[in-house]
């Protein structure tokens, strides 16, 4: 099959492997039909997220049709499916309570050993994102095979496109998770860090949840745009002082919420965010976090901070006393996308929800290099690439 | 040499030393040919915690872990107490024979070496508890067990596996010892990893794309 597989920092190619085939009793095998890159890719793009190898395919955003099924897997043949990113085994204590990510038993027991030193606990598997989160093959690739296919993918029924419904994978559910974990109440004001796909989601979830007002940072004009289209009023980071804005535009009390959907490559040339940049660059585990660190300035004090922004490592100049001192609540994870799904599946099927006003091309999977670079340096026009194997090339 | 303490907090019977045969092969093979002191001195710390926990190991240098599964008591005593179920999740453990109570255990050791672990059951509780000690005919000198405890509010059960070798005598020998403590304390940590999804999950999670 084709695949896009990582070779280094922004060296992506796509390239011949494989097939796979059915390991474990509860896997099934997807061919994909549609897949997209994520901005969590753009991590392992840059290279700054440990644990990736050379010739790992990418990819944890996918659909597809099922081609083959273990003996223990609930699927059929033929069915159109939806896959989370987050791979869990939906037997263990973790996914009983409902969070998936933090399965214990989908990470490999090889694999748990890398993340233990740096993170206390392994976490679940994840597809397509690095050796820590088990090293499972993507979804940007002709098939996937998918374990545990009796707890995760959600079964698509006709009469809706891919289009519509490939983001239950990942983003939107992301978005919803973050809006959830910044516990809105009626007629709040809240502020969101970054207008790319999770931000806007979380924007979009935010008002659905309540919000009075809802304000998006970013400094893209296109997606501060698609910020104003949802409900959303904007600030440009780099023409505004940001704390001194959001102050004004809540009264003077501070959002009662704040969202950081940017994470740990914050840019700009902030003071601390050069210094968090020239760390990275050493390699040393460090996260640059300016827009948590403004967030956690800025929102009201008593105040949620919610963070579905992917950090990896270590952080230093972090606010703890403005976090103590302001008696703040932090929500963040990994999405347990499972959680979701269906109620998110129904609001798109009744139409509340959409989800393509995000995607701004279309490329065959031969194509994905490109993708990525476009994805990754012009981000103004690129907002989200959806990739598709069966496409002809344009 | 012991193979349990007294417990000192609760009823359960803690345990020391233990586990399960496996992967201890390849620190095992270190100590194969060792035939050493009886009755090392144990550092005791005056807290609560498992002795191999200690910042100071010494003696018998117990490797071990504690992981809660999902799953009844006496479901996991059974599935362990068939030693033949072993081999499932235990990588260096090939094979299991059990003739009336010695269990011989074929052990892939490094460098493509075969090592033998001769056991004789020492004390068993049913649904709590399995002790084991080397016979005297054993290439590898070891002592271990698994208990069984239920977990608090309802979580199931915790499997606690712990073995111990006797490490050759004199610094050489605790040095060589505390090096391949490491090994052991690794493989028998991702033994239990892969017992507790075989028990909860039903498989063992892979991310290999082929069965080859």
């Amino acid at each position: 099959m084709r695949a896009l597989t990582w070779h280094g920092k922004h060296d992506v190619r796509v390239e011949t492997h494989p097939d796979p085939e059915i390991v474990n009793p509860r896997d099934a095998i997807i061919e994909v039909t549609a897949t997209a890159i994520c901005g969590s890719d753009l991590h392992l793009y840059d290279g700054v997220i440990p644990g990736l190898m050379s010739g790992d395919i990418l990819g944890h955003e996918f659909m597809g049709r099922v081609v083959e099924t273990g003996p223990k897997s609930t699927l059929k043949k033929g069915q159109r499916v939806v896959v989370p990113f987050t791979i869990s085994c939906g037997k263990c204590f973790f996914c009983e309570h409902q969070l998936f990510s933090a399965c214990d038993n989908s990470n490999t027991a090889e694999k748990q050993d890398l993340s233990e030193p740096l993170y206390g606990h392994a976490v679940s598997g994840l597809f397509g994102y690095s050796h820590l989160t088990g090293g499972y093959p993507g979804g940007q690739a002709e098939y996937v095979r998918v374990p545990y296919s009796d707890v995760g993918p959600i079964v698509i029924p006709d009469g809706l496109e891919d289009e519509q419904v490939l983001f239950l994978s990942d983003i939107l559910p992301t978005g919803w998770m973050a809006a959830e974990n910044a516990g809105i109440e009626e007629g709040d004001t809240v502020a969101v860090w970054g207008c790319g796909p999770v931000g806007l989601f979380a924007i979009q979830s935010a008002l659905l949840m309540g919000a009075g007002k809802v304000i998006a940072i970013d400094e893209y004009p296109k997606r501060l745009a698609l910020a104003r289209k949802l409900g959303a009023e904007g600030i440009d980071f780099r023409r505004t002082k940001v704390l001194e804005a959001l102050m004004e535009m809540s009264g003077g009390l501070g959002p009662d919420a704040v969202i950081d959907a940017v994470g740990m490559e914050a840019h700009g040339f902030m003071p601390d965010t050069l210094m968090d940049n020239m760390k990275q660059r050493v390699g040393i585990g460090a996260d640059s976090a300016h827009a948590l660190r403004e967030a956690i300035l800025a929102v009201r004090k008593g105040g949620r901070v919610s963070v579905p922004g992917v950090y990896g490592g270590f952080l230093d100049k972090f606010p703890l006393g403005a976090l103590m001192e302001k008696g703040l609540t932090v929500k963040t994870g990994q999405t347990h996308v499972q959680r979701y799904t269906e109620e998110l599946l129904r609001r798109i099927g009744e139409g509340e929800i959409d989800t393509t006003f995000l995607i701004s091309h279309r490329l065959p999977l031969e194509e994905a290099a490109r993708g990525y670079e476009n994805f990754r340096f012009n981000q103004n026009e690129w907002t989200k690439v959806v990739l598709k194997p069966g496409m002809t090339g344009a | 040499m012991p193979l349990h303490r007294t417990p000192r907090t609760g009823p359960e019977p803690r345990t020391l030393a233990l586990l399960a045969g496996a992967g201890l092969a390849a620190g095992a093979a270190v100590w194969a040919v060792s035939r050493s002191r009886e009755n090392p001195v144990v550092f005791r710390p005056n807290d609560d915690a498992p002795d191999r926990a200690s910042r100071h190991p010494g003696g018998t240098m117990p490797v071990g872990r504690t992981i809660t599964i999902n799953r009844p008591r006496s479901e996991l005593f059974a599935f362990w107490r068939d030693f033949s179920n072993l081999p499932q999740f235990m990588e260096s453990v090939e094979h299991v024979t059990v003739v009336g109570d010695v269990s011989r255990w074929t052990l892939a050791a490094p460098f493509g070496r075969k090592v033998t672990l001769e056991t004789r059951i020492v004390e068993e509780v049913p649904d709590r508890l399995i002790a084991w000690r080397s016979t005297d005919g054993s290439d590898v000198r070891a002592e271990g067990a698994v208990t069984f405890r239920d977990a608090p509010a309802g979580r199931g059960t915790e499997v606690e596996a712990v073995v111990a070798y006797v490490p050759a005598g004199g610094e050489a020998g605790r040095l060589i010892a505390r090096l391949f403590r490491l090994v052991p304390a690794m493989q028998g940590r991702r033994e239990l990893r892969r017992f507790k999804m075989l028990m909860e999950a039903g498989e063992i999670a892979t991310s290999r794309n082929r069965k080859d």
